[in-house]
């Protein structure tokens, strides 16, 4: 039941119609059409190449479709850069990528929304209190090791993983797109990241989510989005089919190349 | 003792302080070997003469190296923006502030081309500006017909001719106090300014700072087009020393300019480097011929210890880098 409430009556917050996107002759993506409600995480799911990479990053901005409408609370909007799509509320988690490894904690926190002056200047002081603050209080870092001036090649995976997400809650997005948050993570890191976007939508927010692995995505999700060579195949809500429905769907896919969808 | 080696400070700047030591020995070396010379002024007013011309340059340049680029142009944009300078200076009977103009959107326009090849149409910057060393070097002989400009009658005298090139107090060259002040503001704007930032991040890791929001192209071409203007304001300031422009001006600039910043501890990958260590450099890079010749060796050993030290620092720092890891 609480699948059906979020489909009819929770508030949309973004939809896509329509989406293509070609790289040269290769079509990642053929008339793609999504939507997410508030408070709502949804998986994508499919193999490599199904073009889930692609999609995520039309709707952060990184590409731009070859056609299709974007809406985003309720209005049309063109996203033409990642900085557009965050001030619109769109906050990007990419594993690994997320960070540049010689820099400091509290540059790479800000990176690409520094805090400045009107000429443009750093405000080194201020970057460093909000980081510290990021850190603390978002991430819960209590380790003395890590300090705001750490640069980041000497993370692990997880701790990298906590800066990109606190660096997204702290910008109070509304819509937060995981990219395959738990890739090389240990279990118990793992299990603090599915936590984390369990707990987003106690906050009203949403989330894409991408992951390989289906039980994370099950254990986290509330509805799944099933991609193949770029299109839709397959949509379920959560209270709609059990975890080794699922898998068994995908099996099929892989298999047949068709999922069998009952009305 | 071990706290202080152990300090923030230490550990954060590990290149500037072995860059720091690499130039004391060297001045060690030359204080103790050639004494007569290296306790008199002359050699240190020689040195605060010449060193400015590609040490402005370097400095400029050491924002390029940082993005995991290069620009091999830029001894010929030094070439065709003193042309123009030589040019217009004399043809307007020393308007400054149109042959000073002129000059610098040159460099920047030859920047901006730079920039564009590199970014919108992909061409590796090591490529794309031995294309356009070639091309603006074979514009100057072209247009120069191979003879040089005057501009005694023009320039000397003026009080652009002060404010660049005149001695203070009758001993330290203007173009050192220059070099300084524009050492400072470059380095500001390195580590402080958003600029300086995505030079970091985009050096660093291009994808990632794409991700972020940083605009990749947007920042390299400003990198390449600042480093045009640069290339001309050392070739004005080149000029105005020797009050002559001559063909092939700029082109001995190269392996010096280039030595100062990876001597200077900036790394050729990318993501990390150093202006002071730049500055030092040029310290290093700029004293070592009248250096050797000072200690009594010929000539012959110049090229040959410039080697030995811009492969000694790069292996230095390396081996602290591979330690970091």
């Amino acid at each position: 039941m609480a699948g059906l409430y979020f489909f009819y009556m929770a508030e949309e917050l973004l939809r896509l119609e329509n989406i293509y996107k070609n790289f040269g002759n290769v079509k990642v993506l053929k008339d793609v059409n999504l939507n997410i409600k508030k408070g709502e995480v949804v998986a994508l799911i499919g193999d490599n190449g199904a073009g889930k990479s692609t999609l995520i990053k039309v709707i952060t901005g990184v590409h731009r479709p070859n056609s299709g409408k974007v809406f985003f609370k309720n209005e049309e909007v063109n996203i033409k850069s990642v900085s557009q799509s965050r001030k619109m509320g769109i906050e990007a988690v990419y594993q690994e990528r997320a960070l540049c490894d010689q820099q400091e904690l509290y540059r790479n926190i800000f990176a690409g929304r520094e805090i400045t002056n009107s000429l443009g200047f750093l405000k080194i002081k201020q970057q460093r209190k909000e980081a510290e603050k990021i850190l603390r209080d978002y991430i819960g870092f209590t380790s003395k090791a890590i300090t705001v001036d750490s640069t980041v090649m000497g993370l692990s995976g997880g701790e990298k993983q906590g800066v990109a997400f606190g660096r997204s809650l702290y910008f109070n997005s509304d819509l937060i797109v995981l990219d395959e948050p738990t890739m090389g993570l240990s279990i118990q890191e793992t299990e603090k990241v599915l936590n984390f976007v369990r707990g987003l939508k106690n906050e009203n927010k949403s989330a894409i989510f991408i992951d390989h692995n289906i039980i994370h995505v099950y254990g986290a999700a509330d509805r799944f989005v099933i991609l193949d060579r770029g299109e839709v195949v397959g949509e379920f809500m959560k209270d709609e089919i059990t975890r080794e429905e699922l898998v068994q769907k995908m099996i099929e896919l892989h298999e047949s190349g068709k999922i069998e969808v009952e009305a | 003792m071990n706290n202080l080696f152990n300090s923030y400070f230490v550990k954060t700047h590990k290149l500037e302080i072995s860059i720091t030591i690499i130039a004391l020995v060297l001045f060690l070396i030359y204080f103790l070997g050639a004494p007569h010379v290296f306790t008199r002024f002359p050699i240190y007013r020689a040195f605060m003469q010449s060193m400015p011309f590609f040490g402005i340059i370097a400095i400029s340049a050491t924002f390029v190296v940082t993005l995991g680029e290069i620009d091999l142009s830029f001894p010929s944009i030094v070439g065709i923006t003193s042309l123009t300078f030589g040019m217009v200076l004399t043809s307007t009977d020393g308007n400054f502030y149109v042959a000073f103009i002129l000059a610098t959107s040159l460099g920047m326009f030859a920047g901006l081309i730079n920039g564009l090849l590199v970014t919108k149409i992909g061409i590796p910057s090591i490529v794309a500006t031995i294309g356009t060393l070639f091309f603006w070097r074979g514009l100057v002989n072209v247009i120069s017909q191979g003879s040089g400009i005057a501009i005694v009658d023009v320039a000397d005298g003026t009080w652009q001719h002060a404010m660049f090139v005149q001695k203070l107090f009758g001993k330290i060259p203007a173009q050192f106090i220059w070099f300084i002040v524009l050492t400072a503001l470059m380095q500001w704007i390195y580590r402080y300014h958003k600029f300086g930032n995505h030079i970091h991040f985009v050096g660093d890791n291009k994808a990632s700072a794409q991700m972020m929001g940083i605009n990749v192209d947007r920042v390299k071409i400003i990198a390449f087009v600042q480093l045009g203007f640069f290339s001309a304001l050392a070739g004005i300031f080149t000029m105005y020393e020797m009050l002559y422009f001559w063909p092939t001006q700029g082109s001995g600039l190269m392996l010096t300019t280039l030595a100062a910043v990876f001597v200077g501890g900036t790394s050729v990958f990318g993501g990390k480097g150093t202006i002071f260590g730049t500055f030092i450099g040029v310290l290093i890079i700029g004293s070592l011929e009248s250096g050797i010749v000072a200690l009594g060796l010929s000539g012959f050993y110049v090229q040959f210890i410039n080697g030995l030290m811009i492969t000694a620092a790069v292996t230095i720092y390396a081996l602290i880098q591979r330690k970091k890891t």
